[in-house]
């Protein structure tokens, strides 16, 4: 997904740096946000202004310091942000990192969980012929059941049953990311070509021979990709797992409480919290992909 | 061919009569609970009861705000695609973005959403549409890069314009991409707009409808509107592959 040259342009094109320009759009984003928080915030900071005096200055400083705005300015975000995680005890309830050490939590084991689970359905379909012809529709059907819908059921029947805490949630996110990873890893598990798979067939190797020989270093390319993907919808799973749960503690619970609460604000910071998380995990899987495959030898 | 096609039906056919038939004995014989799981017959009793409310939820998720927010995301991200491919500068600056915003946990908008929009339809619009943006996006760039370098050199010695080139080769060439996030947007909208109605809507609607029954411990209820989730997830993801096939027929996938 390299730039590709323009069409008119001569074949040899050195790539393009990717840094001016994001930060170019990225201060666009923040430009375009600070005049577009003047109107929107009208509602609420218009009255406000007219009676401080009116005048451009007064309109500035009411819209973008709003305490209950329709949507804050970044710097309020910034400022909600610092405060809560930094300013916090990280344990107390208030702080942003205890609620996204909640979340992310029940996002890795059920990260884990998922990951394990669509790598052994994997293998299973590969090997034996009549699931990748009875399961694999199922398995695709699974996912346009709108999963997250039903979560917050799922959260009050295991409840009942009497799982509570961070085992519901995980079995969310592990529901959601299984399915990329069987998928990647039927790809990658299927990748090897006729020849190399006849070289083993020569070699007298066993199934498992090929299995662990052949088939899985050749699929570990497509399992990481599908493991970016995987860890990502985990996190979203672990966020809407928290929602029914009465609103106790993680990202997600902090999501609800801002909407009851008008605290949009704190919405704000804890959606920011929750993206760079993502950001995070997804760099992670990213660092460790990298190491795997130059010990696995692949040049860069 | 046919025979396959024939087996292809059959297998997964049996496969799900199976789990319904093991689903119904162990709730039966074992006698859980409807509290917990209610046995597949009477999950189809009580959608053949409450036909007319299941209607009412469909059209206020499905008809009003599924489809009108995946159309208009998918048609922004892939109008958005283009802008891109002819200013360089804005997909070098906005892919990165879009690549990182893809991984990021947008359902958490819906509150947002629900506030700006109000509690009916329109904030369900809204969260489909951002949800949907994003991966069109970044699909649909990648798509416009995937025609080699001697059709496009072909184009060229044509002395075709870059809206000819557009049109005739790339367009085309990107179509399976388009396809690809056509379809995971399907079930991202699904999605959106059902997690949207948890933060507000108006006394109808199937995420409305999933979080007050599970109040109320109405189970059936509660798995009859799955099921209408889960046959419109499949006709709706049916049906893109069906056009998929339609459009696509040139591709190496579908050489028999």
């Amino acid at each position: 997904m390299s730039a590709a040259p323009a069409i008119a342009a001569p074949a040899p094109v050195k790539p393009e740096g990717h840094t001016l320009p994001v930060v170019v759009i990225c201060v666009l984003i923040v430009l375009a946000w600070y005049i577009a928080a003047i109107p929107m915030n009208w509602v609420v900071t218009g009255p406000k202004a007219e009676a401080a005096g009116g005048g451009l200055a007064n309109l500035l400083l009411f819209s973008w310091n709003e305490a209950r705005p329709v949507i804050p300015a970044p710097h309020q975000i910034a400022v909600e942000l610092w405060k809560s995680v930094f300013m916090v005890k990280p344990w107390m309830p208030k702080s942003l990192l205890f609620h996204g050490w909640v979340t992310l939590s029940s996002t890795l084991l059920g990260f884990v969980l998922g990951s394990l689970l669509g790598v052994v359905l994997a293998i299973a379909i590969v090997h034996l012929r009549f699931l990748a012809k009875s399961l694999m529709p199922w398995i695709i059907a699974s996912q346009t059941i709108p999963i997250l819908a039903i979560a917050p059921m799922l959260i009050v029947v295991l409840g009942s049953l009497g799982f509570t805490g961070l085992l519901p949630k995980s079995l969310i996110s592990m529901y959601l990311c299984f399915f990329p990873v069987t998928i990647g890893m039927v790809k990658g598990l299927t990748s090897p070509e006729t020849m190399q798979l006849n070289l083993m067939r020569t070699y007298n190797a066993s199934r498992s021979q090929v299995l662990w020989k052949l088939r899985f270093p050749a699929s570990v390319p497509f399992l990481f990709t599908s493991l970016k993907v995987a860890v990502a919808i985990a996190l979203t799973g672990a966020i809407v797992g928290e929602l029914p749960t009465g609103a106790v503690a993680g990202i997600g619970a902090r999501l609800l409480q801002g909407s009851y609460y008008g605290q949009t604000v704190q919405i704000w910071a804890a959606l920011f919290m929750g993206s760079f998380i993502a950001a995070g995990l997804v760099w992670l899987v990213g660092v460790a992909e990298r190491l795997i495959l130059k010990r696995m030898g692949a040049r860069p | 061919m046919t025979e396959a096609r024939f087996t292809g039906i059959l297998y997964p056919a049996l496969f799900g009569l199976a789990v319904l038939f093991v689903w119904q004995a162990v709730v039966v014989g074992f006698g859980v609970p409807a509290v917990l799981l209610p046995a597949p017959s009477d999950i189809a009793a009580k959608f053949a009861a409450s036909l007319p409310l299941l209607w009412a939820d469909f059209v206020q998720t499905v008809i009003r705000a599924v489809i009108p927010g995946w159309f208009i995301g998918s048609m922004a991200g892939f109008l958005t695609a283009i802008l891109c491919d002819r200013i360089p500068f804005l997909r070098r600056g906005l892919l990165p973005l879009g690549n990182l915003v893809a991984a990021l946990p947008i359902v958490g908008v819906a509150p947002i959403m629900v506030m700006w929009f109000g509690f009916d339809w329109q904030s369900k619009v809204a969260m489909v549409v951002v949800m949907t943006f994003f991966p069109m996006l970044v699909n649909a760039v990648a798509g416009l890069e995937a025609s080699g370098h001697l059709e496009r050199d072909l184009m060229r010695s044509y002395g075709a314009s870059w809206w000819q080139t557009l049109v005739k080769l790339r367009l085309p060439a990107a179509m399976p991409f388009v396809f690809n996030a056509l379809k995971i947007n399907s079930t991202l909208a699904m999605i959106g707009a059902i997690v949207a109605e948890f933060f507000g809507t108006p006394i109808v609607g199937m995420g409305f409808r999933i979080s007050t029954e599970v109040g109320r411990l109405g189970l059936d209820m509660v798995w009859a509107e799955i099921a209408v989730a889960a046959i419109t997830g499949s006709a709706f993801y049916g049906l893109l592959v069906f056009m998929e096939r339609r459009v696509t027929f040139w591709h190496p996938s579908y050489r028999t």
